[in-house]
């Protein structure tokens, strides 16, 4: 079953057309990448699904129902959940407060707090410090424990491993893999191709502003010209 | 000098120091969530003291109902000026921000001029609060120890609201990262209107506690906004702490100079803004420099 659907969606800053027909799908309970060189489109594509950027044509249909022209809080409250690249953690607010946060958009009905300090414990330590006190891993675990606190049906993931050490990413792509089998859907951006292999299913890659391939992962490491030619890897 | 005389400046200070507070806590918090500097911050104030005039003499309402209905009044102004016109500013280069506040600023004072004359009118402090008490090493009037217990009361009561409440948080949200809010559920364009209630009814209370002091004129606003930007920009855009700090001292500078050095009275404030912004451009507790 379809959870989002974009259809020949363009949207531009200002003067400069940066989305110029992407067009993708995705099915509930599906973890799938959108991958691309820098300058592709990936993180205005997130911006542009999540309200933040009006597109100026196509369409955008979540759980079968338009979205695109909604306030982002509104399409927060249909069940979007958004972590950017610099994550978006609230640097006055505590790690409670930061919690909190989404779920007044939408009902304390995800997880349980018990449940994201059992799967996240360096949360738990940190509880009552400042969003700004925070390291950048665990301003990553917060961001994204942020949106299985709300109960969301689907994750916009933006570089999850940017500037993280690679313990620290083998723990996210861990900790995504858990969130998968606990049935919610995600869409990641991700530069580190390595990882993107590691956890998801299907590809989708962004090749000046439009979808040029997509493709099951199986597919997407065997073809290695794919890989040069999108991707320059 | 009698220390009772210099005790009792230092007070008046306090005092004056109190409005500055309440107006420049509004300003502060208006500037660091919505961005907006709001040059009719000072024409607000001026309408609350006017509603409190027109509550006590024509309505004959005692001073409590002014206290009460008057932020009130001047915050419901307030938030429908936010959503009809300060809302359009958000994604507007910062010269409409001074063309559009100063035009309001300019619209309420002439429509006050024109409802109750250019004269101004005398505000007679409230009967339970007239005369002055013994604090033991000086008599000091009750009204001006009552405007240092409401300010330290409403000041105490922001931080708790700010810092305790779930709407406090939200406001903080609003502050660091309005988008980030917006994204995560939160109607930031209804959480930017009450902001901007809250602000103006801050400078509404401002208005009715310095009635009784300064009689009620229309220009008053005006005088008292140029002060006001001064004790934000050395408390620092955007901080509370920094205004409630900046405020008093402010309030010191001022009354102290007149005191000792009258000519100087009216510079005095503008220097030791040049020395806090040179040696610290951000300001007391500010997070951005105004000029970053």
């Amino acid at each position: 079953m379809t959870l989002l659907q974009l259809e020949d969606v363009h949207a531009a800053y200002d003067e400069s057309q940066v989305l110029s027909g992407v067009s993708l799908e995705i099915a509930k309970g599906e973890l799938v990448t959108l991958l691309g060189r820098n300058g592709a489109g990936k993180t205005t594509t997130l911006r542009t699904i999540m309200g933040l950027l009006t597109p100026r044509s196509g369409r955008i249909s979540f759980n079968g129902q338009a979205i695109n022209g909604l306030a982002p809080n509104r399409i927060a409250k249909l069940g979007v959940g958004y972590v950017p690249e610099e994550r978006g953690i609230f640097p006055s607010l505590t790690v409670s407060e930061n919690l909190m946060f989404p779920s007044w958009g939408r009902g304390e009905t995800g997880w349980s707090l018990e449940r994201i300090f059992h799967f996240f414990p360096r949360l738990h330590e940190r509880v009552s410090h400042k969003g700004s006190q925070l390291s950048g891993g665990e301003q990553q675990m917060l961001a994204i424990a942020r949106i299985l606190r709300a109960k969301m049906d689907l994750l916009l993931l933006d570089e999850p491993t940017e500037g993280l050490a690679p313990l620290l990413v083998e723990t996210i792509g861990t900790i995504l893999k858990e969130i998968k089998a606990s049935g919610l859907t995600v869409l990641l951006v991700e530069q580190n191709t390595r990882f993107a292999c590691q956890i998801a299913e299907r590809h989708n890659i962004l090749y000046g502003g439009r979808i040029v391939h997509t493709c099951s992962n199986e597919e997407f490491m065997r073809d290695t010209e794919i890989q040069h030619k999108y991707l320059g890897v | 000098m009698e220390p009772v005389f210099l005790f009792s400046q230092f007070f008046n200070g306090l005092v004056l120091g109190c409005i500055y507070v309440l107006l420049s806590l509004g300003l502060t918090v208006v500037f660091g969530t919505l961005g907006v500097v709001n040059f009719a911050h000072g024409a607000l104030y001026m309408l609350g003291a006017y509603a409190a005039y027109t509550i006590a003499n024509h309505l004959q309402l005692n001073f409590l109902a002014c206290l009460i209905l008057c932020p009130l009044i001047v915050a419901a102004i307030g938030m429908v000026l936010e959503k009809l016109l300060i809302s359009k500013l958000y994604k507007l280069p910062h010269y409409y921000n001074l063309l559009l506040t100063f035009g309001i600023m300019f619209i309420i004072q002439d429509a006050i001029k024109i409802i109750f004359g250019p004269e101004g009118e005398p505000f007679n402090i409230p009967d339970l609060l007239q005369g002055a008490v013994n604090l033991g090493f000086m008599y000091y009037p009750k009204y001006r120890l009552f405007i240092l217990v409401v300010t330290a009361l409403l000041s105490g009561g922001l931080w708790l609201f700010i810092e305790k409440t779930r709407l406090g948080a939200i406001i903080r949200a609003g502050t660091d990262n309005a988008e980030m809010a917006d994204a995560l559920g939160t109607n930031i364009s209804w959480t930017f209107t009450l902001i901007f209630g809250l602000g103006a009814g801050l400078s509404g209370l401002a208005g009715v506690l310095a009635a009784p002091i300064q009689n009620v004129q229309p220009a008053m606003g005006m005088d008292i906004l140029v002060q006001t930007f001064v004790v934000v920009i050395i408390g620092g855009m955007g901080s509370i702490g920094g205004s409630i700090l900046a405020g008093l001292v402010i309030g010191q500078i001022l009354t102290f100079s007149i005191v000792f050095w009258p000519p100087g009275s009216t510079t005095l404030i503008y220097a030791f803004m040049a020395l806090v912004l040179v040696t610290r451009p951000r300001g007391f507790f500010g997070r951005v420099s105004f000029f970053e």
